[in-house]
C-alpha cells in the first residue's frame, strides 16, 4: 500500500531533507509548516504515519501530538518526533504527550523509511 | 423499433416530443430509456460545444449532449425545467439535455414523410422525418446522426 | 432450461483435467528440485491415471491411448524399477505439455496432435529396470523463538502489534500462537487490560539485530524474549485448502455490489458530516468503523477474484522449452512465488508481454550450450521468474544468466538513430533503458548483434497500459534481469481528490510525489506563457491543472493555493497547481463512455460521495500534449 506521511517541520531546509528522504515511490509526502498547518490537513487526510519536529513556534511538537491524539480517530495514528537528542528525559516527555516513537536528525533515509514502515504496518 | 429501420407501412408510432427553444421535436419512444430532471453535469475538458459533460446514471457514467448546440442552435440555459432525456443506441446510453418535454404522440406511420431537400438547413441530416398533425409540425429526430459517433475502441486506461 | 447432465459432466471433467494437469507440472517441477521425492512420482502417477479414467468414461479413446503409455513410464519410476535422469526429466515435462494438448484437443474434439507420438516413443526406450535408495534427511538448525507480551501502554502510544507481527512475517516468523490471559475467568476479565500475548519461530539464519530493530520503539512497552530454540524437525508441509468453484458472474455481481457500497459509504459519510455531527460523537466514529468495514469487505472482494500467478508460470516453462527448443540452447526456468495473487484480469492480460521476455531472453539472453561452456558457465542457462508482493503492488522478476546487454553496441545504435547525443555517453542505466525506446523496436541488425531490443517498446506498452512499471538492469557476462511492478486490481484506485475552479478531480496517489502549499518565490517564467517551479536548486516544469483542462484561469501563484509533486512514466517529474487537496481516498474506476470519445489527461471517472461523477487525470497524458515536455525541462534546468 502506498504509504502516505505528513511531516511537519518549520525549518524549510528540513522540509527539503524530508522530500529527498522520502522521494520513494510508495511514499506520499503532504509537508506542513507549522502544527496549525498539520492540524488542518489532518482534517481532510488521513496519513498512514506523521512525523512532527518539536521546536515550533506556536504549537510545539508536544502540543501537536497531544491535540492530534484527543481526537478519538487519531487515537492508533502513529506519529514520530524528530529530534536531536533521544535521551530518557524526552522519551519520557515524547510517551507523555502520546508519541509512538522518535527519529534522530540527522537521518538516514533508508532507516527512516523502514521505521515508518514498522510503525505503520506498511510491509517490512 | 430503431428510426433507421426502413420505414413500414401501416400502424402507428408513439413519439416523444420535446422543445428546444420554440421548436417542437421528436422521438421514437422506443428509444427513450427514461427522463431525468436537472442536475450540473461533470464537464470534461476540451470537449466539443454540444458535450456538456458527464452524469452518474446509477452507478455508470451518462454523457450528455446538449441537443440544441448540436442542431445549431444557443445552447440549453441549464435551470431546474431542463431534463435530460436518456436514450439508448447502438448498445450505449446517452443523456440528452433539451428544454422541456411536452408530449406524447400517437402518429400513423402513413404521416410521416422524409424532409425536403434544403441545402441551407444545416441540420437536415438530424431530421429524419417530417410530418403536419393538427397544425403543429413534428420533427422527428434521426438519433444516429445527433449522437456523438464513437471511436473504434477506447476503453478505460488504468491510471499508472 | 434442461441442459444435458453429460455435457455438464464432461464440463466437470475438464475442468478437473486442468487441476489435474497442474498437479502433474507442480509434481514435475518438484521433482526436477528433488529428483529422490518418491512421493511425487505418485503424485504425478495419480494424476495422469485420473485423467485416463476420466477420459475412459466419455470414451475418448485417444487421450485413454496416451494417457496409459504415459502413466505405464511413470509406474517403472513409481515401483523404483528405472532411475530418474535429468534426460528422462525433460521427457516427462514434454510428455505433460502432450498431455495437455491431447487433453485440449479432446475437449475441442479435434483430432489429437500426431506429432507428439515420438515422445512416448522415446520415453519408452529411455527406461530400463533399476533401484535406487532415498537420501537421508538433512539435520535442521535451531531457529529463534520469540515471546511477546504487550503492556497497556504500547496500544495508546499508537502502536499495533499487528504491524510488528507483520514485520516478523517479513524476517520468515512461523508458528505464531496467540494466547489470551483471562486469568480470573470471564467475570472478572476487564476488556480494558491488555491480555494477548503471542510466541512464534524465526528461521535459525535471522540476525537477532535485524529482529531487537522491530522492538526498538516498544522494548520498554512489552515483555520480550528472544531465545534459540533446541534443534526440531521442520514443520511439515501443509494441506491443500479446500476451495469452492465459484460462477465469474456472480462474483462479478459482487465487485459491482460492493463498488456500489463504497459509493454509498462515502455518501453517507458526507451527508452526516454535513449534518453537522461532531468528529468525536458515537455517529462519527461508528461511521468509522463502517468506513474501515467496508474497505476491507472490498479487499476480500477482491482477493476472490485474484488468483495465483502459477498457471501463469506454468505457461512461461512451456515457451522456455519450446524456444529452447528451437533455438538449440538448454534452459531451464525456475519458478518462485507461484502461489502470489493478482486480479485475474491482470494476469490475462500478463501472458503477451511475459512470453515476449522469456523468449527474449532465451533467444538473445542466454548464450549456446558451447559458448557457455568455453566461458565456464553451465551449459544449461537458467532464467529465474519471480512473483511477490510488495508495498500492494505486484513485483515480477525475470532473470536470466545470460550474456548481459552490449552496451557498447547499443550506444552504438542510440547514436546513430539520434536518440542520445554524441560524445557524452549517458550512465549504463540509461543505455539499458534506451531498449525500451520506441526508437530500438525497428533496428533489426540489434538482435543479430546482442539481441535484446526487438519489441521491448511494446511490452512497456502493455506494462503500462496496467497501470505497470517495468525497469531492466544488466551485468556484461552475468545476465539481465527485469524488473515489473504492477497494482494488484484494476477496479479501484488510490486518489488524491483535489479542488480545481468549481471541479472536483481525481490524481492517482502512485503519481503524487508530495504536496506543498504554493510560494510566488518558487515560481519563475520562462517565456511563452511556461513556468516553472525552483525546487531544491533545480527547475521543474509548472503547470496549472485548472487552467490545463480549461476549468478556469490560472491562478495567481500569491495567494494560496497547493502545489503537487507528480512522477511520470518515464520517470521524470512535474509540478501542478491545485487550489484545495479535499482528501485521500480509494475511488471505484469507472469508464468513460466510447461516446465521450478519448480526453487528454483523463483517464477514466469515479463517482462521488455526494453522487457527482469526477474525472481521474492521467498527469503524464496531461503534459504529453504540451510542446514542452517535462524531460526537456529537465535539460533546461
Amino acid at each position: 500500500m502506498t504509504l502516505t506521511v505528513l511531516a511537519i517541520d518549520d525549518s524549510p531546509t528540513m522540509r527539503n531533507m524530508f522530500s529527498l528522504a522520502l522521494a520513494h515511490e510508495d511514499i506520499v509526502l503532504h509537508l506542513a509548516e507549522d502544527g496549525a498547518a498539520g492540524l488542518d490537513l489532518l482534517r481532510r487526510i488521513t496519513p498512514d504515519v506523521v512525523i512532527s519536529d518539536i521546536n515550533m513556534p506556536d504549537l510545539d511538537g508536544f502540543g501537536f501530538i497531544e491535540a492530534v491524539r484527543r481526537q478519538e480517530r487519531f487515537r492508533t495514528l502513529p506519529i514520530l518526533v524528530l529530534t536531536t537528542e533521544p535521551g530518557p528525559e524526552l522519551r519520557a516527555r515524547a510517551r507523555a504527550a502520546g508519541a509512538t516513537g522518535w527519529i534522530v536528525k540527522p537521518f538516514d533515509a533508508q532507516k527512516m523509511i523502514r521505521t515508518l514502515r514498522l510503525v505503520a504496518g506498511s510491509g517490512g | 423499433m430503431d428510426i433507421d429501420a426502413p420505414p413500414q407501412s401501416g400502424g402507428t408510432m408513439e413519439l416523444l416530443s420535446f422543445r428546444l427553444g420554440a421548436d417542437e421535436y421528436c422521438l421514437d419512444i422506443m428509444s427513450v430509456r427514461e427522463i431525468r430532471g436537472w442536475s450540473r453535469p461533470t464537464p470534461l475538458p476540451h470537449a466539443a460545444p454540444h458535450m456538456r459533460g458527464v452524469l452518474n446514471l446509477r452507478g455508470t457514467i451518462l454523457p450528455i449532449v446538449d441537443l440544441s448546440i448540436r442542431l445549431g442552435m444557443a445552447g440549453v440555459s441549464g435551470d431546474p425545467r431542463n431534463v435530460f432525456i436518456v436514450v439508448g443506441h447502438g448498445g450505449l446510453l446517452t443523456g440528452l439535455l433539451v428544454d422541456s418535454v411536452s408530449d406524447i404522440l400517437t402518429v400513423p406511420r402513413s404521416d410521416l414523410h422524409p424532409p425536403p431537400d434544403i441545402a441551407h438547413y444545416a441540420d437536415q441530416t438530424f431530421i429524419g422525418a417530417l410530418a403536419v398533425i393538427g397544425g403543429r409540425m413534428i420533427r422527428l429526430l434521426n438519433l444516429a446522426a445527433v449522437l456523438p459517433a464513437p471511436p473504434a475502441e477506447a476503453p478505460p486506461r488504468p491510471p499508472s | 432450461m434442461p441442459q444435458d447432465p453429460l455435457a455438464e459432466i464432461r464440463a466437470g471433467f475438464f475442468l478437473e483435467c486442468e487441476e489435474l494437469l497442474e498437479t502433474l507440472r507442480d509434481g514435475l517441477a518438484a521433482l526436477a528440485a528433488d529428483t529422490t521425492d518418491r512421493t511425487r512420482i505418485d503424485t504425478i502417477f495419480r494424476a495422469v491415471h485420473s485423467i485416463k479414467g476420466g477420459a475412459g468414461a466419455f470414451g475418448l479413446d485417444r487421450l485413454v491411448g496416451f494417457a496409459h503409455r504415459y502413466e505405464a513410464a511413470l509406474d517403472l519410476l513409481r515401483t523404483g524399477r528405472a532411475p530418474l535422469t535429468e534426460a528422462l526429466l525433460r521427457l516427462l515435462d514434454r510428455a505433460s505439455d502432450a498431455l495437455e494438448d491431447h487433453v485440449q484437443a479432446a475437449q475441442r474434439g479435434d483430432p489429437p496432435p500426431e506429432e507428439r507420438e515420438s515422445i512416448l516413443v522415446e520415453l519408452q526406450r529411455q527406461l530400463a529396470p533399476f533401484m535406487r535408495e532415498d537420501a537421508a534427511p538433512k539435520p535442521q538448525a535451531a531457529s529463534w523463538e520469540l515471546d511477546f507480551t504487550p503492556h497497556g501502554a504500547l496500544y495508546d502510544n499508537g502502536h499495533e502489534p499487528l504491524y510488528l507481527l507483520r514485520a516478523l512475517r517479513e524476517l520468515g516468523a512461523r508458528d505464531v500462537i496467540c494466547a489470551a490471559d483471562v486469568g480470573g475467568g470471564l467475570i472478572a476479565f476487564d476488556p480494558a487490560r491488555p491480555a494477548l500475548r503471542w510466541t512464534l519461530t524465526l528461521p535459525a539464519e535471522t540476525a537477532e539485530a535485524d529482529i531487537r530493530e522491530i522492538f526498538c520503539f516498544v522494548e520498554d512497552l512489552c515483555t520480550l524474549t528472544i531465545s534459540r530454540a533446541r534443534a526440531g524437525p521442520a514443520p511439515g508441509e501443509t494441506g491443500p485448502v479446500p476451495t469452492v468453484r465459484v460462477d465469474l458472474d456472480r462474483i462479478e455481481r459482487l465487485m459491482n455490489l460492493v463498488g456500489e457500497l463504497v459509493i454509498n459509504q462515502a455518501m453517507l459519510v458526507q451527508s452526516v458530516t454535513d449534518s453537522g455531527a461532531q468528529p468525536n460523537s458515537p455517529v462519527m466514529t461508528g461511521l468509522d468503523s463502517f468506513t474501515k468495514l467496508t474497505r476491507e469487505i472490498q479487499e476480500s472482494v477482491m482477493m476472490i477474484r485474484a488468483q495465483p500467478v502459477k498457471p501463469l508460470f506454468q505457461r512461461m516453462s512451456r515457451v522456455v522449452r519450446e524456444t529452447a527448443a528451437s533455438t538449440g540452447k538448454q534452459v531451464r526456468l525456475v519458478a518462485l512465488g507461484e502461489a502470489t495473487e493478482i486480479d485475474r484480469t491482470v494476469i490475462e492480460r500478463l501472458a503477451e508481454p511475459l512470453t515476449h521476455l522469456i523468449r527474449n531472453a532465451v533467444d538473445h539472453g542466454i548464450e549456446p550450450p558451447e559458448v557457455r561452456s568455453g566461458l565456464g558457465k553451465p551449459a544449461c542457462g537458467t532464467i529465474t521468474l519471480t512473483a511477490q508482493h510488495q508495498s500492494g503492488r505486484l513485483m515480477i522478476e525475470l532473470r536470466d544468466d545470460g550474456a548481459g546487454i552490449d552496451r557498447d553496441k547499443v550506444l552504438t545504435i542510440a547514436v546513430r538513430r539520434g536518440l542520445v547525443p554524441a560524445g557524452s555517453p549517458p550512465p549504463d542505466s540509461e543505455i539499458d533503458a534506451l531498449l525500451f525506446s520506441p526508437g530500438f523496436s525497428t533496428v533489426t541488425e540489434i538482435s543479430a548483434l546482442s539481441g535484446r531490443g526487438v519489441g521491448l517498446d511494446a511490452v512497456r506498452t502493455a506494462i503500462h497500459g496496467l497501470g505497470g512499471r517495468i525497469g531492466i538492469r544488466s551485468r556484461p557476462g552475468e545476465g539481465t534481469v527485469f524488473t515489473v511492478s504492477l497494482p494488484l486490481t484494476l477496479a479501484v484506485l488510490d486518489g488524491m481528490i483535489v479542488r480545481v475552479g468549481e471541479e472536483t478531480l481525481v490524481i492517482p496517489l502512485s503519481a503524487v510525489i508530495e504536496t506543498a502549499a504554493l510560494s510566488s518565490q518558487n515560481v519563475r517564467a520562462i517565456g511563452a506563457g511556461h513556468t516553472v517551479l525552483e525546487l531544491r536548486g533545480g527547475f521543474l516544469p509548472l503547470f496549472d491543472l485548472g487552467a490545463e483542462l480549461g476549468f478556469r484561469a490560472p491562478r495567481r501563484h500569491d495567494d494560496g493555493g497547493i502545489i503537487l509533486l507528480t512522477r511520470h512514466e518515464d520517470e521524470s517529474r512535474s509540478a501542478l497547481i491545485v487550489d484545495a487537496i479535499l482528501e485521500q481516498r480509494q475511488v471505484v474506476i469507472k469508464g468513460l463512455h466510447r461516446g465521450c470519445g478519448p480526453i487528454h489527461g483523463i483517464s477514466a471517472a469515479t463517482i462521488l460521495g455526494d453522487g457527482r461523477v469526477a474525472l481521474i487525470v492521467d498527469p503524464t497524458d496531461l503534459l504529453s500534449r504540451r510542446h514542452l515536455s517535462p524531460h526537456d525541462m529537465a535539460m533546461a534546468g
